[in-house]
C-alpha cells in the first residue's frame, strides 16, 4: 500500500485527454473516409483524494468515455492519465491489474453488468478470489444496506435499487481508493435514488473515497460533488467548486442547462432559457466555440464562430473555469 | 370531459403466480382544457391507467374488470364496439409515448406515418395527408418540413423524433392528448424545448391534457391538478400549489423530499425507506404502511378511503387526515 498523500495533493489527475473514434468508409470500406467522433477533445481535471467530482454533461458529451479511458476499458487516443502519481497508460498488464483494484467502477444499469446466472454472493466472491482478498461478502452486504440473506439471490429477484447495492459491493469488494460513478442512480425512482446516494455519501466518508461522479442531472450531482465540471461535444466548458457554479454559472450553457430543470415548486418564477435546436455530432464539431449555434447570449460575435474560446479563470472567484469569451458579462 | 371511475386492469402472471393488481379501482376526471398530471414510481399502475383509457393492454394477460367506467363524451369506452372505439383513438384522444423510436414505423417516412391518421380518420387523398403533415411539422418546430417530410425515423435526433410523434397525435386536433413520460428519454434542453411545445399547443388547440410521469418537477411546471398514484391506488389528489404547499398522504410528503434539488438548501436527501411492493402481493390495510414512519394499528388493519381534507379538490388515502395531531407527535 502506498503511503497517504498529503492533502490538497491529486489522487487523480487527466491532462489532456482525448479519445477519437475512426468513423467507417461507407459503401463497405470502399467510400470516401469520415471524420472521426471526437467523443473527448482534450479535458484535463484532477481529484483531491477523499473528494467527489461531478461531471454533467447530457447525451454525446463524452462524459462517459472520460470515466472508461481512466480505467483503461477503453483505450485514449492520446493524453495522459496519473493515479497516486504513476501514469496509467504507460503500465503493463500485470501491473495495470494491480491498479485496477485501487480504481473501480459503477455502472448506470445494474441488470445489464450483473451476470444473470451467479448469484449475488458468486458475484461478490469473484473479485475477492482475482485479488486474493480476504473480504466477506456478508459484511460486504451489510454495509451497503442489504442483508446478508441476499447472498444468496440473483440479480433477477432483486429491485433496481437492491441492484445498485450489489453493483457498489462489488466496487468496494477489493477496497478501491478511487470509483467511477457512471449514471449511477439515473434508472432508479425518485425514492430510491435518494437511498442509493445516501450511501454512497456515507461510504465515501466511511472509507475515505474518491468519486468521479458522471450524470446528466445537475441537481443530482449538487448533493454529492465537490467541485462540478460541465462538458459540452467532447470538452469541459465550465468547471468551479460546486457552490460556485450552482450560485454563479459562468458559461451560457450551464446556465441554460441550470435552468432546464424542472423545480418541484409550482410558484417557482425561474426564467427558463430554452436553447434552440439539437446537440451538433461529435463528428462534425461547429467550428470556433463548439456552443455558438445554440448560444443565447447577447453578445455572442463573430469571434465565436472562428476562434474556440480556452478554460479560463474567471475572476473575482479563483479556481472558477469557463471556456466562453464573453463569461464576465451578465447574460 | 373525461371521467374514470373505479378502473381495474389486472394481469394474469406467468407460471401461475397469481394476478397483479396493477391498476386497483382508480378514480379521476379530466376537465376540457386543464392538463391533469398523474405522478407515481414504477410499478404505480400510471402507464396502465393510460393504457387503459385506450384499451390499449394487451389481453391476455391484462384484463379490464367488469365494473370499471371510462366515459368520453357520454359514452363507455370500455363498451364501445371495435369499430367506434377506433373513431375515438387517435382521432379525438390521442397519445404520445416515452420512447419515440420503439413508437415510430422504421420503414415509413415520417409524412406518411403524420399523415395516416388523417386519411383514415378525415379520409383525406394522399396528397392532402402530405401537406398536413408538412403544416403539422411546422407546427411542431421542425425546420425545413418540406424536406423533412421524406426522412426516415432513423435520421432523425431524439428530439426531432419526439416532435414527429406529438405531430402524430395532434394531426387530427384531438380533444384529449394522453402524453405518457413525454420528455423522460430526452437530454434536459431537448426536454425544455419539447415541454414549451407541448404548452404552447395546448393554448393553441385548446385540448385537454392527461400527463403521465414520474418527475415531481413536472408537474409543478406543467399541470394544473395532480393525482399520485401508489400501488395501484391514487393516495391524493389536489390542485397543483395546493399538493405542494400541503402535501398530505406520507407517500406525496417523502416523494417531495426525496427529489434533488437546486434551489433549496443543501442537506441530507430524504429517503423512503424500503421498496414498492410486488402487485400481486400489495400489503394489507394501507398499502404504503410497511414504509410510512407514521403508521399504526389502524393502518394495518384497515385500508382508508380518499378523505377529504377540507380543501375544495384535495383528498388523501390516509387515516392522519382523520387523526392530524398523530402527524405532530412524530415530528
Amino acid at each position: 500500500m502506498s503511503a497517504p498523500r498529503p492533502a490538497g495533493q491529486p489522487l487523480v489527475e487527466v491532462r489532456d485527454l482525448v479519445k477519437h473514434y475512426a468513423a467507417e468508409r461507407g459503401w463497405f470500406g470502399l467510400g470516401r473516409p469520415r471524420p472521426p467522433v471526437r467523443a473527448v477533445d482534450g479535458v484535463s481535471f484532477a481529484i483531491g483524494g477523499g473528494s467527489t467530482l461531478g461531471l454533467v454533461g447530457e447525451s454525446g458529451s463524452g462524459k462517459t468515455t472520460v470515466g472508461r479511458t481512466m480505467l483503461r476499458l477503453q483505450e485514449a487516443t492520446s493524453g495522459r492519465v496519473f493515479f497516486e502519481g504513476s501514469d496509467v497508460f504507460a503500465l503493463d498488464s500485470g501491473r495495470l491489474r494491480a491498479l485496477r483494484r485501487r480504481m473501480q467502477i459503477v455502472f448506470q444499469d445494474p441488470y445489464s453488468s450483473l451476470n444473470p446466472r451467479m448469484t449475488v454472493g458468486e458475484t461478490l466472491r469473484e473479485p475477492l478470489k482475482i485479488h486474493h482478498l480476504s473480504g466477506e461478502v456478508s459484511s460486504l452486504l451489510e454495509e451497503v444496506g442489504l442483508d446478508p440473506a441476499f447472498a444468496k439471490r440473483y440479480p433477477h429477484e432483486l429491485s433496481g435499487g437492491q441492484r445498485q447495492r450489489v453493483g457498489i459491493a462489488r466496487a468496494l469488494s477489493v477496497e478501491p481508493r478511487f470509483v467511477v460513478c457512471d449514471e449511477p442512480v439515473s434508472a432508479l425512482d425518485v425514492s430510491v435514488q435518494a437511498q442509493v446516494l445516501n450511501l454512497l455519501a456515507d461510504l465515501q466518508s466511511r472509507r475515505r473515497l474518491t468519486y468521479l461522479f458522471i450524470a446528466h442531472d445537475l441537481a443530482v450531482v449538487r448533493h454529492i460533488a465537490d467541485t462540478v465540471a460541465v462538458m459540452y461535444l467532447g470538452k469541459i466548458v465550465e468547471r468551479a467548486p460546486a457552490a460556485e457554479i450552482y450560485a454563479l454559472p459562468r458559461h451560457p450553457y450551464t446556465r441554460a442547462l441550470l435552468s432546464a430543470v424542472p423545480e418541484p415548486d409550482p410558484r417557482a418564477t425561474k426564467r427558463r432559457i430554452v436553447l434552440s435546436g439539437d446537440i451538433p455530432s461529435p463528428a462534425h464539431p461547429p467550428p470556433g466555440c463548439p456552443f455558438h449555434p445554440r448560444c443565447p447570449h447577447p453578445k455572442k460575435s463573430e469571434r465565436c464562430r472562428t476562434e474556440v474560446p480556452p478554460l479560463r479563470e474567471v475572476p473575482p472567484q479563483s479556481g472558477h473555469l469557463a471556456a466562453c469569451h464573453y463569461a464576465e458579462q451578465p447574460m | 370531459m373525461l371521467r374514470v371511475r373505479d378502473l381495474k386492469t389486472y394481469f394474469v402472471t406467468e407460471h401461475g403466480r397469481g394476478t397483479a393488481r396493477a391498476v386497483d379501482e382508480v378514480s379521476f376526471d379530466l376537465y376540457p382544457g386543464e392538463t391533469l398530471g398523474i405522478v407515481g414510481e414504477s410499478g404505480c399502475g400510471k402507464t396502465v391507467t393510460s393504457l387503459s383509457i385506450l384499451r390499449l393492454v394487451p389481453e391476455p394477460p391484462g384484463h379490464i374488470l367488469p365494473g370499471s367506467l371510462i366515459e368520453f363524451e357520454g359514452r363507455n369506452l370500455l363498451a364501445l364496439p371495435a369499430p367506434e372505439l377506433r373513431a375515438v383513438r387517435g382521432n379525438q384522444i390521442a397519445m404520445i409515448f416515452q420512447e419515440p423510436m420503439t413508437s415510430l414505423n422504421p420503414v415509413f417516412t415520417v409524412g406518411d406515418q403524420i399523415g395516416e391518421a388523417a386519411i383514415i380518420h378525415q379520409h383525406l387523398s394522399r396528397k392532402a395527408a402530405r401537406a398536413r403533415a408538412i403544416e403539422m411539422l411546422k407546427l411542431v418546430g421542425i425546420a425545413d418540413p418540406e424536406e423533412r417530410v421524406d426522412d426516415y425515423p432513423h435520421q432523425l435526433s431524439g428530439g426531432m423524433r419526439q416532435r414527429v410523434m406529438i405531430a402524430m397525435a395532434l394531426v387530427c386536433h384531438p380533444k384529449v392528448l394522453i402524453a405518457d413520460e413525454p420528455t423522460t428519454a430526452l437530454d434536459v434542453t431537448i426536454q425544455a424545448q419539447i415541454l414549451e411545445l407541448l404548452d404552447r399547443l395546448q393554448q393553441e388547440l385548446g385540448m385537454a391534457v392527461l400527463l403521465i410521469t414520474h418527475d415531481l418537477g413536472l408537474v409543478a411546471g406543467h399541470a394544473d391538478r395532480v393525482v399520485v398514484m401508489y400501488a395501484g391506488r391514487v393516495v391524493e389528489t389536489a390542485e397543483t400549489t395546493e399538493l405542494f404547499d400541503r402535501p398530505t398522504h406520507p407517500y406525496t410528503e417523502g416523494l417531495l423530499a426525496a427529489v434533488p434539488r437546486i434551489d433549496a438548501p443543501l442537506a441530507r436527501l430524504h429517503a423512503i425507506p424500503g421498496q414498492v411492493p410486488a402487485a400481486t402481493a400489495w400489503p394489507a390495510g394501507c398499502r404504503f404502511h410497511p414504509r410510512c414512519p407514521y403508521a399504526w394499528d389502524k393502518c394495518i388493519a384497515q385500508e382508508p378511503p380518499l378523505l377529504e381534507t377540507g380543501v375544495t379538490g384535495h383528498a388523501a388515502r390516509c387515516w392522519l387526515v382523520t387523526e392530524p395531531e398523530r402527524r405532530q407527535a412524530k415530528r
